[in-house]
């Protein structure tokens, strides 16, 4: 207690830069998911090579995308951005199938009635597919950023600084304050993006909240 | 007026689901498509809005080919209901029903009015407007389903079991009111059903289809249960057709004759043998009592006998029977439109009666098509 006393602001700063580094992507990949998922959803022959393509993202060490970032994007070796793209991407390999599977479970007769009052495309998709996937591909977001808060501490490796530093030193130094610190705040970073995920899921969806309401 | 010519719908792995399928939705009339499951009754509804397309044959609306009108465009103007209504469950009930006026672009007052109107006319509080579906009973959400059908005011409804899904009280209540709505509106409508009472009740005329998609026949349904073309519809029409069939007869003027009553609260002169009519202070019937039983005190509402069913002067012939038979008395009840005692009349009576009317006449050139050409507006068959 004593470590994390006297070196509060430095863990603070560190967290910070955890969440931008695990949010922002978060956002950017849920973002590129909804086409991604979109097209597999609409296209059952494309559902497959979308599917396995960026499922086999997620399976990328993410050290090795870490250091092939920059050689792919012309970056910095050092340069934030590295850690930006890496994460999007396995926050999008993450999401496309949950956007994809929620917008192919919207139920058989609203999606008929949908059609049959001439529903279509983009309108169709943010008037009714999306906002009833919305359980779901909440649910998919809730796994990718507790999975992007734990994968950006290897980010450490490569000289991009957040709360994986208090892990690398805490170790290297056989510091016990340091290393819990760290891992304490790692969980609570992780619970508190969830628990803004979850409010605002619940924000977004009253209609799930009545009496009756089925998920 | 919809129009179906040599329409079929072949699947990729070679089923026929409807098969040179040749019918007229008259417009403004109720045409119900009945049969069993497999008989393609959907199929075909779906080929009218082009949810599915027709593999071969052409469905014409007011005599425009459908295949070359756009696809959005030609389902807005066609107001569509399903059988578990299919409401939008993140919409309140008043946003459901301007789903399609919105995607029309109207504007928001009209919109707005347009949907309480709508929610009143199907007969839901305005209080449930702001409610979402999953806080409304089935029988609400069908009606919600209605309205939101016949928000923009198309001409055509095209409506696949509707009342399916909800206990058999609330169907009828439903069937009723649809029926009155449509006296009002005038649409022309397309009904899916696989209950043959159901498809009698509603259409204004009945197409039976059999397993295959093959049209078996299609007629107004008096002229369905007086004369089914086969016997696939005779057996799908049921057993107690020729009971059913009264149903769309009306009486002729029968003699009535006058009954001794007595009001509610009044003793009852015990001289009356069997069964004595009571009636409330404006006439209205309200049971039947047996005078011995009651002895000298006043006629209560726990000494009522409420078996009898009751039959409007002008009613059908099978109200005028069903009344005779279910009373005590085994005098039926006739009562005018305000519900007024009339007089009794006897089973023997009514038989008599259904003795002298003409059944609707067989057309024997066309005894598929035959039966629905009044319904059609036209003296030949396609």
């Amino acid at each position: 207690m004593t470590w994390l006393a006297d070196n509060w602001q430095v863990v603070l700063d560190l967290a910070g830069r955890s969440l931008y580094l695990a949010g922002i992507p978060l956002v950017i990949g849920f973002v590129v998911s909804i086409p991604l998922g979109w097209a597999a959803s609409r296209w059952s022959r494309a559902y497959p090579a979308i599917i396995t393509t960026t499922g086999l993202l997620y399976t990328i060490p993410s050290l090795a995308l870490f250091v092939i970032m920059p050689i792919v994007l012309g970056t910095k070796i050092l340069d934030p951005v590295n850690v930006i793209v890496a994460m999007t991407i396995y926050t999008v390999a993450l999401l496309v199938r949950t956007v994809a599977d929620g917008l192919n479970a919207v139920p058989d007769d609203i999606a008929q009635a949908a059609t049959a009052m001439g529903y279509k495309g983009i309108r169709r998709l943010f008037g009714v597919e999306l906002p009833l996937a919305a359980p779901v591909i909440a649910a998919g977001l809730r796994v990718a950023a507790v999975s992007n808060v734990s994968i950006v501490s290897i980010a450490t490796l490569i000289g991009v600084s957040q709360l994986g530093d208090l892990l690398v030193d805490g170790y290297n130094r056989v510091i016990w304050g340091e290393l819990i610190t760290g891992i304490v705040a790692c969980v609570l970073l992780a619970l508190a993006l969830d628990a803004a995920i979850v409010l605002g899921t619940r924000v977004l969806t009253p209609w799930l909240r009545v009496p009756g309401a089925k998920a | 007026m919809i129009r179906f010519d040599a329409v079929t719908k072949q699947y990729p792995d070679g089923t026929v689901a409807v098969d040179e399928l040749t019918l007229t939705a008259p417009t403004g009339k109720i045409t119900v498509l009945v049969g069993p499951s497999g008989c393609g009754k959907t199929t075909s509804l779906r080929m009218v809005n082009r949810m599915i397309e027709p593999t071969h044959g052409t469905i014409t609306l007011d005599g425009q080919d459908t295949g070359r009108m756009n696809e959005a465009e030609l389902r807005r103007g066609m107001g569509y209901v399903i059988q578990h209504a299919g409401l939008f469950p993140h919409r309140t009930v008043l946003d459901n029903i301007a789903t399609v006026p919105r995607l029309l672009g109207w504007d928001k007052a009209k919109t707005q009015a347009r949907s309480h109107e709508l929610l009143e006319r199907v007969g839901l509080a305005p209080e449930l407007g702001e409610r979402y579906p999953a806080q409304l009973s089935g029988g609400q959400q069908q009606r919600v389903g209605v309205a939101r059908a016949l928000a923009a005011d198309p001409p055509v409804m095209l409506m696949d079991e509707p009342f399916s899904a909800v206990d058999p009280v609330v169907r009828e209540q439903l069937q009723d009111e649809f029926l009155r709505l449509q006296a009002e509106l005038g649409k022309t409508i397309v009904f899916v059903t696989h209950d043959i009472d159901e498809a009698i009740k509603l259409g204004d005329q009945v197409a039976v289809l059999r397993v295959g998609g093959r049209l078996a026949q299609v007629a107004e349904p008096a002229y369905l249960l007086a004369h089914p073309a086969d016997d696939f519809v005779a057996d799908f029409v049921g057993r107690d057709r020729g009971y059913r069939a009264l149903g769309f007869q009306e009486a002729p003027r029968l003699t009535l004759h006058s009954e001794p009553t007595v009001v509610i609260g009044e003793r009852p002169d015990r001289s009356d043998a069997g069964w004595l009519l009571v009636v409330d202070d404006d006439r209205h019937p309200v049971g039947w009592v047996e005078p011995t039983r009651i002895g000298d005190r006043p006629v209560a509402e726990a000494d009522l006998h409420r078996g009898g069913t009751v039959a409007r002067e002008h009613g059908s012939l099978r109200g005028a029977l069903d009344a005779a038979l279910s009373s005590p008395s085994r005098r039926g009840v006739v009562v005018d439109d305000a519900g007024v005692l009339c007089g009794t009349v006897q089973a023997h009576e009514v038989l008599t009666a259904i003795e002298h009317v003409d059944r609707p006449e067989r057309d024997e050139s066309d005894p598929v098509h035959g039966g629905a050409a009044a319904v059609r507006g036209d003296e030949d068959t396609p």
